[in-house]
């Protein structure tokens, strides 16, 4: 027990240590890891907004099976999904002439595929709720099911971004798709979530939680940048 | 003919008659709408009025082709409604607003009807006038008190000049204050040329606002005079009751 704290006092203090001095090799990793996260849910939102909303709104053969099986690959194991993107993208795979494997794009790619289904599931819940609310009235205003679409996506805006966010802390926290496809090559395809497996095996506890402390504390200060946005801009409409 | 896409185009005379024959509709094996057949020609207010679950706001749907008729016919002049035409619009007792400023949910309004945008300001500003809401046009829509909210619900109706407006039961949930202002917008809408249809259970309002009234119990048409023979002579012992007070029974 006492080690324990002694571990975790520590970790504190080699946090702050990197943090404060600017470990160029410590801003490198955060920048990957954000580059290719937050590159990932804008992806994934463009995919997964209109794709939630479409399943809401629009009635289509074999709507049900589409629905389950988006629900069940909201838990997709990343590190399942890692392994497919690697087959796809190795070199005697189907996409191997584009030479994308160990790089960060094989990365953004992979946790497209972990996180679309999420936001995919979260924005058709959200739009199903709010269609009762506007259907009638959208109908009676004469809107069709295309402009209806928007008009929900851009009504429920707020709650959107809820699944949006929880994306985003999906893609930040994983460390399996990204270290099969990434390979966390130092320099290239390092994230913080690699990184901290990689300083655990060697048995650099320290440095492995410092790393994770920086970790949560990101997570932290994105979510809540876009939070208090969320918030005033809230405040504003309503 | 009429034309779904322009907004000055069809004079009132075009909307009107409103022919409905033996419409039946039907909902799990139950006539909400038994046989009505009914002729409306004049271009004022003509209240439906009728204990609740009489089928006022089915009539009205069917009138926006929100409904369609299980047997039988509804025609505006000869034409079968649907909810795009531009020259009716529907108000429902309660309003559900964009989450945008009061102008910007006229904007919409016009956007759905693919009116040209540099004609945007001239008919807001006048919708916005003949509503009371010039001063609100920048806030948010719902902040509104539910007085404003239906005023601009019915400036929302207003603004594509409409021949024709359909109202269910539109001050049923606001206070007397705000009854009188959209008392007030009705009257105001009839006398600038636009055919007004509305329910209400209500029999002050109707005998305030209706120059006609179509009197529906349980899902038939039991009476329809003008106003003045309604509260004064009602032909049915239904209407005589209603009018009296008293609670009607089932047939």
């Amino acid at each position: 027990m006492v080690l324990v704290l002694n571990d975790f006092s520590q970790a504190f203090s080699k946090a702050f240590q990197l943090i404060f001095h600017l470990d160029p090799a410590l801003l490198e990793i955060i920048g990957l890891s954000l580059r290719v996260s937050m590159t990932a849910v804008l992806i994934a939102s463009i995919i997964g907004l209109p794709l939630g909303a479409a399943l809401a709104l629009y009635k289509f053969y074999g709507r049900g099976l589409v629905v389950a099986l988006l629900n069940a690959f909201m838990g997709l194991p990343p590190v399942v999904v890692g392994l497919v993107v690697y087959l796809m993208l190795s070199r005697s795979g189907p996409f191997g002439v584009l030479g994308l494997l160990f790089t960060p794009t094989a990365m953004i790619i992979a946790q497209v595929c972990l996180i679309t289904p999420i936001i995919a599931a979260l924005t058709r819940q959200t739009i199903l709720d709010a269609n009762v609310e506007y259907y009638e009235q959208l109908r009676a205003l004469g809107a069709k099911a295309s402009r209806m679409m928007k008009t929900l996506l851009w009504e429920t805006r707020f709650s959107l971004l809820t699944g949006v966010f929880a994306g985003f802390g999906r893609a930040i926290a994983e460390v399996g798709a990204v270290l099969i496809v990434g390979g966390n090559i130092n320099h290239a395809t390092r994230v913080m979530t690699t990184a901290i497996a990689l300083e655990t095996r060697k048995g650099d506890i320290e440095l492995a939680l410092a790393l994770g402390i920086i970790l949560i504390a990101i997570s932290l200060i994105v979510t809540s940048i876009v939070m208090s946005a969320r918030h005033a801009a809230y405040q504003h409409h309503n | 003919m009429l034309h779904t896409n322009t907004i000055t185009s069809m004079s009132n005379i075009d909307a009107l008659p409103l022919q409905v024959n033996n419409l039946h509709i039907t909902k799990n094996g139950n006539a909400l709408l038994n046989d009505l057949t009914l002729t409306i020609e004049s271009n004022d207010i003509t209240v439906i009025l009728g204990p609740n679950g009489a089928g006022k706001s089915l009539l009205l749907r069917t009138a926006h082709g929100l409904e369609l008729p299980n047997q039988g016919t509804l025609r505006w002049n000869a034409t079968t409604p649907k909810p795009q035409n531009a020259w009716r619009a529907y108000i429902f007792q309660k309003p559900v607003l964009l989450r945008r400023s009061v102008r910007a949910n006229l904007e919409y309004v016009l956007s759905l009807h693919g009116i040209d945008k540099t004609n945007y300001p001239s008919l807001i500003d006048a919708a916005l006038e003949h509503t009371g809401l010039s001063q609100l046009a920048e806030r948010n829509a719902r902040v509104l008190s539910g007085g404003e909210q239906q005023r601009l619900n019915i400036a929302r109706a207003w603004v594509l000049k409409p021949n024709v407006i359909l109202l269910d039961e539109p001050t049923a949930e606001l206070d007397p204050n705000g009854t009188a202002s959209i008392e007030h917008l009705i009257k105001t809408i009839a006398q600038e040329g636009t055919k007004v249809v509305m329910s209400t259970h209500d029999l002050g309002q109707a005998h305030r606002l209706a120059n006609d009234i179509l009197f529906l119990h349980q899902g038939k048409l039991v009476e329809h005079t003008s106003a003045k023979v309604f509260f004064e002579k009602p032909q049915s012992q239904t209407a005589q009751n209603f009018i009296a007070g008293k609670l009607l029974n089932g047939d």
